[in-house]
């Protein structure tokens, strides 16, 4: 398991997840944890009392997670949102730009190597959910 | 043509560091090849039977005299000496060693050229129709909207780990000459009331499972137009199959859940996402275009020529296609001469094509996706110089959409992937019909040989296709009649029991001599085909 990385200020969530389905069996969880196949959709009318989703990344070719993200920043959730599993360090400035705000890589990720990853591209070609603006802004002002 | 502005620059340049830190770790130990592999897929690197292949990409075919000689000089540098024009509109080296792939990819990046996304589960490069710009009957030229694809889907963040590689092509003309509903979007544009738009088409594809793409969208305008395909590829993305490769483009989930559910879930998502304002405004929209405005044509330029030469006129009434532009012409360049391997040039070749491109082509090429080059402007009057020098680098093939321009895959010489092979199957069928009279008799005629199952030799879409497949540990033909990649779309049909590598060659030659007695006057093979069906072809071939 290696570190858990997070690009926020608060304290890091404890409250272990739970699964969807807990979750929406009216439990008072505040952490939740969404696998590939499910809907976070199923998830906006209670934004407000979650602070933790993890992501579940079975295997790093599986790129629903990136499209569960967006789903929940698209829709006001402003908690921490973890990637957890298969995330290699290349995938994770495409996540942060999905949303992801913390991250749970179950292999050890090396920090020179993120970092650098991180700061190398100056610009992006398309708006998502990190507030990056995209070049055309740039271009036209 | 598009150039780079310090920002599209900018990202092409980080790109080569990104990936030169790759291979270093890969090179290190520090990185397995498993981890590698999606790494490198996404900066088209593959291994191949023998070596690392690279694939360049074109983006929608498009590219400058400089950019084709840069393309010659990897080739010589550090390839074999030539290079292999793909159906995607691409190019690959076929001999590249992974140490110097970052040193390749600088050198491409001074001439705004790069390898994003041409392999892997993402966004492909973007392609089009050769004649953009140049044809008479577009409403538009295309290439801006590909344009604004290619910046929206390089280094997309939701989109790069697809259920499988997504394509995309742009065409604006009713003649498709792109394979345009054979991709996994297509868009043809379209005038409405004055106002361009495209329509959209979602879910074509060859492979396994081969579909012609229905219409999703009647009409999408341009500022509309990413908050569209995001939606297509974010329903995609969510509900597209991963439990089986073979089962993960998007035309298998559009088949299963249907076309009218597949359109009401991409709706109720483009209304979610169009709110994130992520179109680009019109002047994005215009600072693109103004890139592909018509070149400086001579107004005053003849059509007259002369055509007392017979071979020059034969390559003419072949080749030459014309322009929307009086006084000029639109010259094919067929990488299939009879002996040569379809789509290869030598990396003198590709210098000669520049170099013409330059003087009598107002700086431009085309890559064509049955793996010719297009030279789009050239006035008339050159076109006698053009032959000659194109004759005497052996680039002079009068047999434009004939039975020998064979859009053939690499196969089983090069392909990890192959049940057999195209190349010499293709060669052998080019000899046959070598005869210049003969093949032109025969008429218009695409014949299209893919290697496996996995179709990129667009098999299915040939008037004649033939599938290689693994017959008990032997290579066996299976022979395909009907299928047609252009705007009457259609799957070509297996005929039967397949054959073996000359027999395969006498079976396309029988049911062309089929096609020759029964054929009604003006009609081409595939019209015959479709008239009187598969019985009579069936009866030669097995009767
Ligand atoms: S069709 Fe098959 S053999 Fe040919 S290039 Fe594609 S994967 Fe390789």
């Amino acid at each position: 398991m290696g570190d858990l990385l997070r690009y926020r200020d608060d304290a890091a969530h404890e409250e272990p997840a739970v699964t969807l389905d807990a979750f929406l069996g009216a439990s008072n969880a505040t952490a939740v944890r969404i696998e590939p196949g499910e809907d976070a959709r199923a998830l906006l009318p209670h934004l407000d009392r979650i602070a933790l989703v993890e992501v579940a990344f079975p295997a790093y070719r599986d790129g629903r997670g990136y499209s569960t993200a967006r789903v929940l920043r698209e829709a006001g959730y402003t908690g921490e949102l973890r990637a957890e599993g298969d995330v290699l360090v290349d995938q994770v400035p495409l996540m942060r730009r999905c949303g992801f705000d913390s991250f749970a890589p179950r292999a050890e990720i090396d920090s020179a190597t993120l970092k650098a990853s991180l700061e190398r591209y100056e610009f992006v070609y398309q708006g998502a959910a990190d507030g990056a603006v995209p070049v055309w802004k740039l271009r036209h002002g | 043509m598009y150039q780079y502005d310090k920002y599209d620059q900018s990202i092409v340049d980080a790109r080569v560091e990104e990936f030169r830190d790759q291979v270093k770790r890969r090179l290190a130990g520090e990185i397995t090849e498993d981890q590698f592999k999606p790494l490198r897929l996404m900066n088209g690197l593959y291994l191949q039977l023998h070596a690392y292949m690279l694939r360049v990409a074109v983006p929608y075919g498009t590219l400058s005299g400089p950019q084709m000689h840069m393309l010659a000089h990897i080739a010589r540098k550090y390839d074999r000496g030539y290079g292999h024009f793909t159906t995607r509109q691409n190019i690959q080296y076929n001999w590249i060693k992974l140490d110097e792939c970052p040193d390749i990819l600088a050198e491409l990046a001074t001439v705004e050229m790069h390898a994003i996304q041409t392999s892997g589960n993402c966004i492909r490069n973007i392609s089009s129709d050769q004649y953009a710009g140049a044809a008479a009957d577009e409403v538009a030229d295309p290439r801006p909207w590909a344009e604004l694809l290619r910046q929206w889907s390089t280094f997309h963040p939701e989109f790069t780990y697809l259920p499988r590689k997504f394509k995309i092509a742009v065409i604006a003309a009713d003649e498709d000459r792109a394979a345009m509903r054979l991709h996994d979007i297509g868009i043809q544009l379209v005038k409405k009331d004055g106002v361009l738009g495209g329509r959209i088409f979602v879910g074509g594809g060859m492979g396994r499972t081969p579909m012609i793409a229905p219409e999703i969208k009647n009409f999408v305008t341009a500022d509309d137009l990413l908050s569209y395909v995001e939606a297509c590829l974010r329903v995609y993305n969510r509900y597209g199959r991963r439990d089986n490769i073979y089962k993960a483009r998007i035309k298998i989930l559009i088949h299963e859940i249907g076309a009218d559910e597949y359109r009401r879930q991409v709706e109720e998502e483009f209304v979610a996402v169009k709110a994130l304002g992520i179109d680009p405004p019109q002047a994005e929209f215009d600072r693109i275009t103004a890139f592909f405005a018509p070149p400086a044509f001579d107004a005053g330029a003849s059509d007259a020529i002369d055509r007392t030469d017979p071979d020059f006129a034969v390559w003419l009434d072949q080749n030459v296609k014309p322009h929307k532009q009086p006084g000029y012409a639109i010259v094919n360049i067929s990488l299939k001469k009879t002996g040569d391997i379809p789509g290869d040039a030598s990396a003198d070749q590709i210098d000669v094509m520049a170099d013409l491109a330059t003087k009598y082509s107002f700086d431009e090429l085309r890559v064509t996706h049955a793996q010719n080059i297009v030279l789009p402007h050239v006035a008339v009057r050159d076109l006698p110089e053009v032959w000659r020098t194109l004759d005497a680098a052996g680039l002079a093939a009068a047999n434009l959409d004939l039975i020998t321009d064979i859009i053939a895959c690499p196969g089983l010489d090069y392909c990890s992937l192959a049940n057999a092979r195209s190349i010499p199957v293709a060669q052998k069928i080019a000899s046959r019909f070598a005869d210049q009279g003969r093949q032109r008799d025969l008429g218009e005629l695409k014949l299209k040989i893919s290697g496996c199952i996995n179709a990129c030799g667009h098999h299915h879409a040939g008037h004649i296709g033939i599938l290689g497949v693994d017959k008990k540990g032997t290579e066996n033909y299976q022979l395909l009649l009907g299928g047609s990649g252009a705007e009457d779309a259609s799957l070509g049909k297996i005929t039967g029991p397949g054959f073996d590598e000359d027999g395969i060659v006498d079976a396309v030659e029988k049911v062309t001599n089929v096609y020759l007695g029964v054929r009604a006057d003006g009609e081409r093979f595939l019209d015959t085909y479709r008239r009187v069906g598969m019985e009579p072809f069936k009866e030669a071939l097995y009767g």
